[in-house]
């Protein structure tokens, strides 16, 4: 627990009725549908969807250059939105994701609030969001229901980002898939903004989105398959990672991207891994656990209604991913993504997803374990993968990232025709 | 159509390749550097072969880094170059087992056999031809002239091969400390080789033969032999073939064929002429002048900047020298009793600064003949020491100080001073007359200055010529503001996008600039630097940066028109202190010699390289020593305390038990250097016999490089991997490296370790094959309980040694007696702490704490820093020997991880006490220390403290770490 008092702008109650709340922005489709959920809870939410050059600059300015590039974005990205005036900076407040974990990256929220210091915006609240109780903002309270929403909502989104990956390479009119995805997230959004009950209707609409997306028409040919792990922000997020889905799409490829449903459960789980290997957390133990098994029925009920339906491939199961990662890598690595990245990786080429590009932020201290580390026990055991590692950073150019990327796919695809 | 003519063409980062070939046969190849013309150049080549095309239908493919985007804009088929690699070689030498290929920035290497295996540099590995040409520069010599010298090698130093430019801080003090040019040669190819080695092989057995392709392969035979002899290659394993530089371009023209698209001499024209009309631009900024007026008015308040000077042949009286023997250029002042300039003289140093001095020298007495009496002189510069003994110069003095000494007298309400030199930045901040901050640039993003000029030149231009075309560019390139590396890449990418010299010029400087800026200073606006900044350094004459500076800050800076002689005229005013100078006479400079010879220091088991210098009369300076002994000094009969020396004896000499259950080993690296006496306690209760890898050594490290996945983790980490081996040399039958998510807790928001030493062991088990021989055991632990602890130790006990039997109560008695020798290790550490500072304080010595993590006392990775600090009359404690007398400060970051939570605490300690400096070791690629470097920081700065952070890695070279810690005692003497 914080050692001394408060060290940080709280936000309040009486914040919540009139602030505006800006979250960066990872993963559009998911992110537009978390914001709904809370703006259903009553606070003003804004996602900021900005994708220019200044927020590096900014972020570069305002963050200790050697910091991870995620942290530089996404500080950037705060900093330029707040400075664009575009928002009364007196009435505006930031939320962030935080793991509390043994990375680094748990501290993007101090680096922020060093960085709105630095650029005379001190007197900015800024939210964690967090499963462990770091901090606490009286305004900003999360009930059972909303974080049950908030699970619905990132199922919704892996699905229709699925789905979308499914769709786009074959689509018959461009942009048919992306303008699909986008509209049933506005509806989606609509609806539970409107219809309270939604999330006891789960089933419906899932069937509903597979439906739509299957209306797509496509052509019948079959490209190569690469799937994209990594450091979770760059993993998603097309800032991060210079745009990579569409790079891979451009080049001929379908993405295959892991939801962010499973980095969620994961980070819950190493939470009971903590009593099992250090008999610590006893007493939050059984709340917790079970916890773990309503997430585990819910991402078990998206993948029965896909089965069912059978015309686009379901997720893989939590436990089935994790399973597979204890063929390189022990329950207990739990900075950053853990295990669950060479698990991903594991699953990919389980599931005949073969080539994979590992996105990490230049440096980062977890990936040289689990990313980078894993790679050669990987690649002995299952010789057929073709495994990529690709940093991201402020300096590293798009050339370099697009020439490994480009020998990945001639080896993915003998005689080079992913090109054409 | 001709199925069988086809037109391959590479274009890699400075070379464009063209292959036409005709079935098997090659009609014709040309190879040609493109001077980042990359457009033109394909077009003029393309057009010299056109009477080999006429009439005639081909197909054609483009291959390589910057070819890229040319391809798309022609449409013509663009092929990835290692891909074409592999297409060459299948069709030209199925036999080879194995390509290694080295272009102008990639490297790759290829495995055939066993299912083909194509690696690549990652981004940070930099280049390999392009590094060598830079190392050439460096050298003062060509390309050809380098490749000739390192022939003639008769030693290799360690050069750190990780990036072009931590190889470069290897090497420029290897120059200036007077070492053979023909041995630094040889030990540059040494580093590429390494690197090769270390960043792609990664302990991949080498399948004969091998086959060595790319321009730098063709052209160095030194780098060819330094290759065969490493790999152990015989001549017939090792395939060095005409056509390697070719080899990407007759890829191409495999590939072409395949593609099925065709070409006539009139379609390829035309694809060509596209590309050089689609100039795709993606970043460029604003020019550096809006127009002409501008320029004018910079250049006319510029040259208000000057310096009185006085034709010497008009002066008699008494003067004083000032020698500036910097990392690349040396100048001389000197200077009359009213400080006017009589003379004064700037060179590149072409790595043989003692010549050029005694050429100076030479020079100046003539000149002085007996008019003019040298009444003192001071050399200050990384080749302080080298020059003083050659030339018996009087005093030597700090390079900050003699800056800032110039700077006031250039302008005494200074309070800003930045200097960019060939190799450093530094910056300081002066308050109250004195010099109150010290920055710094780290090794990483040092080489600014000298990196323009390496660039000019090998785009055929002098510095001055580049820099003015640079002032007329429309719009520069936007390069970013990273290392060095990575700016090659950014140039390589607007060189595919038809960037001309121009805009790379003024886009450089632009870089050079906001790195100088925001990496460096990391200042948020020019009002955070002062009111009145000075800027000096060579790097400043030239105007491009001077404008970039100026604009980045958005304000004006006085630039002295002597900007890369401050050093020199410094030192000089400095000097005038004397009145009566032992410099070296006339007649002694006409018979002075100098001679270097390599040698082995036998002080202690370090055996560090050595370089001794001998002049005429007798006077020796020997280099490459980490401490004073192998200076030749003797030590005096006062020691002063150094905590890292205690620890180093706690831990290294933990003696091992009877063996009645086998042999553990424990790898002495990272988190082990301070648990040792816990696991050894442990395991020598259960009746283990435990053996201790011992301190590292560049050995060390080299033996296990093969085997490292991640070459940016930080230096301790990867050290690991030549423990192990060490370890598996010595047969022990299990090696011991638990996983430990937490570590000690010891108060703060939680006590974690950072992933890398938590689960450095899950890395070595996937990665390193040999362990697989022995039982490897890397449990999860908690070390916080000794309930816990007994509990997990006995499952994994009896799951890893199933054929002994362990009892409960054994294992919980061990674990207790772990316990116990892990708490009495750490509070004789922090008894021995108070001891060091009461010593201090009773005999008046300034103390300092070398704040770091347990695994900096290892001798290896903090190089003797400590000894250093000793010998520079401090009394050295560690972080973890002091943290237990301050309490922990407010801090704005979540303080989770047991290590830093203790150098919050240390430097608060530091912050109350007038007596003591804290020292930052960091060593690089610590992610976790970007956030508390800025935190110690703060905690120092609220209290009026210096912060000193000193960045650490492979690099042996203790030159620069020296003048930052004499810097900082000249500062506190000054105050």
């Amino acid at each position: 627990m914080p050692s001394e008092k408060r060290r940080y702008v709280a936000f309040t109650r009486e914040m919540k009725k009139d602030y505006t709340i800006l979250a960066p922005n990872m993963l559009t489709l998911h992110f537009r549908l978390l914001m709904q959920v809370l703006r259903n809870h009553g606070y003003h939410m804004e996602l900021l969807e900005t994708d220019d050059p200044s927020i590096i600059e900014t972020g570069l300015k305002y963050v200790h250059n050697d910091t991870c590039y995620p942290a530089i974005l996404v500080i950037g990205q705060f900093i330029s939105a707040i400075q664009s005036g575009k928002y009364d900076p007196h009435r505006v407040a930031l939320i962030y994701f935080q793991t509390g974990g043994g990375c680094r990256a748990s501290n993007y929220i101090s680096l922020l609030r060093k960085a709105l210091e630095k650029a005379g915006y001190g007197y900015v609240p800024v939210i964690s969001m967090n499963l462990t109780g770091l901090e606490r903002h009286p305004g900003f309270r999360l009930s059972v229901r909303t974080m049950i929403e908030l699970i619905h909502a990132v199922l919704f989104g892996d699905l229709l980002m699925s789905l979308r990956n499914q769709c786009k390479p074959y689509e018959i009119t461009p942009g048919a898939s992306d303008a699909l995805a986008d509209r049933i997230t506005r509806e989606l959004a609509d609806k539970m903004k409107h219809d309270p009950a939604y999330f006891a209707q789960t089933r419906a609409i899932y069937r509903h989105i597979l439906d739509q997306f299957a209306a797509v028409p496509r052509s019948g040919e079959r490209k190569v398959r690469v799937g994209i792990v990594g450091e979770i922000y760059v993993k998603f997020s097309p800032l991060g990672n210079n745009h990579l889905e569409q790079l891979l799409v451009d080049e001929g490829a379908e993405v295959v991207t892991p939801g962010l449903f499973d980095f969620l459960t994961f980070t819950l789980f190493t939470k009971l891994t903590d009593t099992k290997l250090y008999g610590m957390g006893r007493l939050r133990y059984p709340l917790l656990r079970a916890a773990c098994r309503v997430m585990l029925s819910k991402q078990k009920e998206l993948i029965d209604v896909m089965k069912k339906d059978g015309r686009f491939r379901a997720p893989t199961p939590f436990e089935r991913i994790a399973a597979l990662g204890r063929e390189v890598v022990d329950e207990g690595v739990k900075m950053g993504e853990g295990w669950l990245l060479p698990a991903e990786m594991l699953e990919l080429n389980d599931s005949g997803v073969h080539n994979v590009v590992c996105a990490q932020p230049f440096g980062c201290l977890p990936n040289h374990i689990v990313g980078k580390g894993m790679m050669k026990p990987i690649k002995e055991k299952h010789p057929e993968i073709n495994l990529v590692a690709i940093d991201y950073d402020s300096g590293a150019t798009r050339v370099n990232q697009e020439n490994r990327i480009r020998l990945m796919l001639s080896n993915a695809s003998p005689g080079g025709a992913v090109t054409d | 159509m001709d199925p069988t003519l086809s037109l391959g063409i590479d274009i890699g980062s400075t070379t464009a390749k063209l292959v036409l070939a005709e079935g098997d046969k090659t009609l014709c190849q040309t190879y040609e550097r493109h001077f980042s013309q990359v457009r033109q150049k394909l077009y003029t080549m393309v057009r010299d072969i056109r009477p080999l095309i006429r009439g005639r239908t081909f197909s054609a493919a483009i291959s390589g880094s910057a070819g890229m985007g040319l391809a798309e804009d022609a449409g013509i088929p663009f092929v990835q170059e290692v891909y074409a690699t592999s297409e060459a070689v299948r069709a030209l030498e199925p036999s080879a087992g194995t390509v290694i290929e080295l272009g102008g920035e990639d490297a790759k290497v290829i495995f055939f056999r066993g299912g083909v295996d194509e690696r690549m540099n990652g981004s940070c590995a930099g280049g390999t031809g392009a590094f060598i040409d830079q190392m050439a520069t460096l050298l003062d010599v060509s390309a050809e002239e380098m490749d000739r010298l390192s022939l003639e090698a008769e030693r290799l130093y360690p050069i750190a091969s990780r990036c072009g430019v931590f190889a470069k801080s290897d090497v420029q003090p290897l120059l200036n400390q007077g070492a053979r040019k023909a041995d630094v040669a040889a030990s540059i190819y040494q580093a590429v080789v390494n690197q090769t080695i270390a960043g792609l092989i990664q302990g991949r057995a080498i399948e004969k033969k091998v086959l060595f392709l790319g321009g730098p392969l063709y052209y160095c035979h030194g780098l060819r032999r330094r290759f065969s002899e490493t790999l152990r290659l015989s001549d017939d394993e090792a395939d060095f073939p005409e056509y390697g530089r070719f080899a990407v371009a007759i890829g191409a023209s495999i590939y072409a064929r395949k593609s099925g698209k065709v070409f006539t001499e009139d379609t390829l024209e035309a694809a060509l002429r596209n590309a050089l009309a689609a100039r795709p631009i993606s970043s460029r900024l604003p020019p550096l002048f809006a127009d002409e007026s501008e320029y004018r008015a910079f250049a006319e308040r510029h040259a208000r900047a000057s310096v009185p000077a006085r034709d010497p042949q008009t002066y008699s009286g008494p003067a004083w020298l000032g020698i500036d023997c910097g990392s690349t250029t040396t100048k001389l002042v000197l200077l009359s009793a009213d400080r006017e300039v009589l003379y004064s003289h700037y060179s590149s140093n072409q790595a043989n600064p003692v010549g050029i001095i005694r050429e100076q020298l030479v020079k100046l007495r003539a000149l002085c003949g007996d008019r003019i009496a040298i009444a003192g002189s001071a050399v200050t510069g990384y080749g302080e020491d080298l020059v003083k003994s050659a030339f018996s110069v009087d005093i030597g003095v700090v390079e900050t100080i003699a800056h800032y000494t110039a700077a006031r007298h250039f302008r005494p309400d200074v309070d800003f001073i930045i200097d960019i030199g060939g190799q450093d930045i530094k910056c300081f901040r002066i308050r109250g007359g004195a010099i109150d901050s010290i920055t710094l640039n780290e090794a990483c993003s040092s080489g600014c200055g000298s990196f323009i000029e390496t660039f000019a030149r090998s785009m055929g231009h002098t510095a001055a010529e580049f820099a003015r075309l640079g002032l007329k560019s429309a719009m520069p390139v936007n390069l970013g503001s990273r290392c060095t590396v990575f700016m090659n890449s950014s140039v390589k990418q607007s060189q595919k996008e038809g960037a001309t010299v121009a805009d790379i010029s003024a886009g450089l400087s632009i870089s050079v600039v906001k790195n100088a800026i925001y990496k460096v200073i990391r200042a948020n606006s020019p009002q955070e630097l002062g009111r009145n900044i000075v800027v000096q350094g060579g790097t400043f004459l030239n105007d491009a940066v001077l404008r970039a500076f100026e604009k980045e800050l958005g304000g004006e800076v006085v630039r002295p028109a002597i900007a890369g002689l401050m050093g020199a005229y410094g030192a000089a005013l400095y000097a005038m202190r004397l009145s009566k100078s032992s410099l070296i006479s006339a007649e002694a400079l006409a018979s002075f010699e100098h001679i270097s010879k390599p040698a082995v220091c036998q002080g202690c088991s370090n055996h560090c390289r050595l370089t001794v210098n001998t002049f005429s009369g007798g006077r020796r300076f020997i280099s490459g020593n980490q401490c004073e002994k192998g200076a030749g000094i003797r030590l005096s009969g006062e020691r002063l305390p150094n905590l890292y020396e205690f620890k180093r004896e706690k831990i290294y000499n933990l003696r091992a038990g009877e063996n009645r259950r086998g042999r553990i080993g424990l790898p002495m690296a990272l988190g082990m250097l301070e648990l040792a006496p816990l696991w050894h306690g442990i395991f020598t209760a259960l009746g283990f016999e435990v053996t201790l890898s011992g301190p590292s050594t560049r050995r060390v490290y080299e033996k296990g490089q093969f085997s490292i996945p991640s070459d940016t983790a930080c230096y301790p980490a990867k050290i690991m991997h030549g423990h192990i081996e060490t370890l598996l040399d010595e047969g022990v039958d299990a090696v011991f490296y638990p996983c430990l998510t937490y570590n000690l807790d010891e108060g703060g928001d939680n006590h974690y370790n950072c992933p890398v030493v938590a689960y450095y062991s899950q890395l070595l088990r996937g990665n390193m094959d040999r362990l697989r021989n022995v039982k490897f055991l890397c449990p999860f632990l908690n070390v916080n309980s000794s309930r816990e602890l007994s509990r997990e130790f006995l499952a994994f006990l009896r799951k890893s040694f199933p054929e002994q039997r362990f009892t409960g109560g054994e294992v919980k008695a061990a674990v207790a007696a772990g316990l116990k020798a892990q708490a009495d290790c750490m509070a004789s550490i922090h008894a021995e702490g108070e001891k060091a500072l009461a010593f201090a304080r009773a005999h008046g010595k300034r103390v300092m704490i070398l704040a770091g993590r347990p695994y900096h006392i290892d001798p290896e990775i903090s190089h003797g820093i400590d000894k250093l600090a000793v010998s520079l009359g401090f009394v050295v404690v560690s972080e973890d020997s002091v943290f237990p007398l301050a309490d922990l400060p407010r801090v704005r970051v979540l303080n989770q991880w047991t290590y830093h939570s203790r150098l919050y605490r240390a430097a608060q300690y530091a912050s109350e006490h007038e007596d003591t400096q804290l020292v930052q070791l960091v060593s690089f690629g610590c992610g976790v220390d970007a956030i508390t470097t800025d935190e110690v920081r703060s905690i120092l700065e609220a209290h009026g403290k210096y912060y000193t952070q000193i960045k650490i890695d492979e690099i042996t070279n203790l030159g620069a770490v020296r003048i930052r810690l004499r810097s900082l005692l000249g500062a506190l003497e000054e105050k």
